[in-house]
């Protein structure tokens, strides 16, 4: 394993959390990395961004004067869309996310698409007041460091500096714990983890049993661990010709044989069965082998 | 029920396949265990499916009598698959499944008008007394703002374009014409445009409160900030309409929207006031709990305050610019003073009046 393997899989494995559910069961939960919430966010407000360009296209090719409050209110109709558009700019800075975040799958449209959702920390049931103090803590941590920057806000001098070190405080959070917490989320009590869907796979051992032309003796099977039977089965899973190829040659290397030129995936097959139900009669008993070096 | 009917016919029934051949088939014992679960497994997929897409009217009456049990034989199969299989694939989406399934079944139970009911019948009003000494903290800064703001102006009228920026003074300021600032208090003739401006003064006035409460994040120290410079703002503006001998006229004119509006960012800042106070004084809790706690409620108070001012947009809007006698003006904000006051006190839930 090369040393950058090993450091991805130590920052993921930093990531890792349990949730007791109330059976008892724990279950892994794995914290949203800050990559994909900041990906998340940004594909939310170009949702939020282009439904305006769209609204406001629409409006003005009906012929509608947009420049000004006053401007609008000259035409009974025109006072009505005044109204509605304000409201409508209100509701999508505070309502599009409390709305999404309030829904079943406790994520936004954003959050869904990369897989991450809402929580509430520690295992507890996610209430309403939860994503309602989330959402508006979202304000100075997104809007109003938005709106700074698209204003120059930097041109102001040292208020200008001032208020700039304070957002950042705000924008750099998330940064400085271990849970990727934004301010909205200590205040709230929520994180936001992966919510991995996952198809369930054919059964391994359904297909016709080899072993009659492949006997695999507790020699050959002591060889190997848990681990090499999962980078066996997601090979097998996968089925690149190429990879099983070079998988059955260093398993033939290692165990010590020659099995000339048969087929490679129907050894590969019983391999993994025989090693499986190797290890798993040995998990019954209370003996585990992680991998190869155990 | 017509889905009912279409479950019998045979295309539309979903897999309920019981795979007996392919049990005796399988040459691993995990695997025998596995086929023997996954029929189960998948409904409950399909049923959380069906809950996560908001559809919950899809599932039929039969599944949602099995749903605890399905979740419970899933997590109980995660608990022995974890022991007995090293079928990696099939241990990944149980813990997937039971993730899902744990979100659905021990998520939020209410629903969106659920919790407006709550929240109206007592929720909003027991977390405003709640918080009733950032309530005082907040009254103390807000009253103090106004007096500076009044005290500046007094002895320096330059101060006045200093608290107050020019497009918002149109023309009231430090000896002006008092028939120029009279002018600026008459009502409108009529209603048109008005409600355009309600709809603006509310979102434009929400801003203002929700910043109000996110700054109590450091502390509560920028809440105090933004609601002295705005109340002082008040207070000079206060200042220069007393001068001019219209001091009366012009409370009267400010009461009919200000006391709903001035409360609601009264409960805003007291409501960022908690959370900051509590972070910095969290006692025996961690800042964390404490924070959460904190957050939770004041989140109750800033929902509540966000309806306030669609009560006080609506004031400014139409009722301000419509009633011009101050005497009149006077009594509709005094009115809901009272209104909010009684609220606040008054309104407990059943339960609560029981204890």
């Amino acid at each position: 394993m090369t040393r950058l393997q090993s450091a991805i899989q130590t920052r993921s494995a930093r990531r890792e959390r349990a949730l007791i559910t109330p059976e008892g069961l724990a279950l892994p939960l794995r914290v949203a990395s800050r990559g994909s919430r900041a990906l998340a966010l940004l594909l939310d407000l170009m949702i939020l961004f282009f439904g305006f360009v769209i609204v406001i296209v629409a409006l003005v090719g009906v012929g509608l004067n947009l420049d000004s409050v006053e401007g609008l209110a000259q035409t009974p109709a025109g006072e009505v869309i005044g109204i509605v558009f304000i409201l409508a700019l209100f509701f999508s800075r505070y309502g599009y996310f409390l709305w999404f975040e309030l829904g079943a799958r406790g994520a936004t449209p954003g959050k869904r698409l990369l897989g991450i959702r809402v929580a509430a920390r520690g295992g507890q049931r996610l209430t309403t007041e939860m994503v309602i103090a989330r959402n508006l803590m979202r304000d100075v941590e997104v809007f109003i460091p938005v709106f700074f920057m698209l204003g120059n806000g930097f041109d102001a001098g040292l208020t200008g500096g001032a208020a700039f070190v304070w957002l950042a405080v705000f924008v750099l959070f998330p940064f400085c714990n271990r849970d990727a917490l934004r301010a909205g989320d200590l205040v709230a009590g929520t994180f936001v983890v992966e919510a991995p869907r996952a198809k369930l796979q054919d059964a391994m051992s359904l297909a016709p049993d080899h072993r009659q032309t492949y006997r695999f003796g507790e020699a050959e099977l002591s060889v190997y661990g848990e681990h090499e039977l999962q980078v066996l089965e997601g090979v097998l899973r996968n089925g690149d010709e190429a990879a099983l190829h070079e998988v059955a040659q260093a398993i033939c290397r290692k165990i010590g044989w020659d099995t000339g030129r048969s087929d490679e995936r129907e050894f590969l097959t019983s391999f993994y069965a025989a090693l499986r139900a190797h290890l798993e009669s040995g998990m019954r008993f209370g003996k585990r082998k992680k991998d190869k070096f155990s | 029920m017509a889905l009912d009917y279409l479950s019998k016919i045979a295309w539309f029934r979903q897999a309920e396949i019981a795979p007996s051949a392919e049990i005796e088939a399988a040459s691993l014992r995990s695997d025998r265990f596995r086929l023997e679960r996954e029929v189960d497994w998948q409904r409950l997929e399909r049923i959380v499916t069906a809950l996560e897409k908001g559809r919950p009217g899809r599932i039929s009456d039969d599944d949602l009598l099995d749903l605890p049990v399905l979740y419970r034989k899933a997590t109980s199969s995660l608990a022995v698959a974890r022991e007995t299989s090293l079928d990696a694939a099939a241990i990944a989406y149980l813990e997937a499944l039971v993730q899902r399934a744990w979100f659905q079944i021990y998520g939020p139970r209410e629903t969106l008008s659920g919790w407006l009911r709550g929240f109206l019948g007592g929720g909003w009003s027991r977390a405003v007394r709640a918080i009733w000494l950032d309530i005082c903290i907040a009254l103390f800064f807000m009253v103090a703002g106004t007096a500076v703001g009044w005290l500046l102006v007094s002895r320096e009228p330059d101060w006045f374009y200093a608290l107050v920026p020019g497009a918002m003074s149109g023309g009231r300021e430090p000896g002006a014409d008092p028939e120029v600032l009279r002018q600026s208090l008459e009502p409108t003739a009529s209603a048109d445009g008005l409600s355009v401006f309600a709809a603006y003064l509310f979102s434009n006035n929400t801003g203002v409160a929700i910043l109000a409460f996110a700054l109590g994040f450091a502390f509560g120290i920028p809440t105090l900030l933004l609601l002295i410079s705005n109340m002082a703002l008040l207070g000079a503006m206060l200042f220069v309409f007393v001068e001019a001998g219209l001091g009366y006229e012009f409370v009267a004119w400010l009461s009919v929207h200000g006391t709903t509006e001035l409360g609601a960012i009264l409960l805003a800042g007291a409501a960022g006031i908690h959370v900051g106070r509590s972070m910095a004084f969290p006692g025996q809790r961690s800042v964390l709990t404490a924070a959460q706690g904190a957050g939770v409620r004041a989140a109750q108070v800033m929902a509540g305050a966000t309806i306030m001012l669609v009560v006080a947009g609506l004031l400014e809007g139409f009722v301000r610019q419509l009633v011009g006698e101050p005497s009149m003006r006077l009594g509709i904000g005094g009115a809901m003073l009272a209104v909010w006051c009684l609220y606040f006190t008054g309104m407990r839930k059943r339960r609560e009046q029981a204890e």
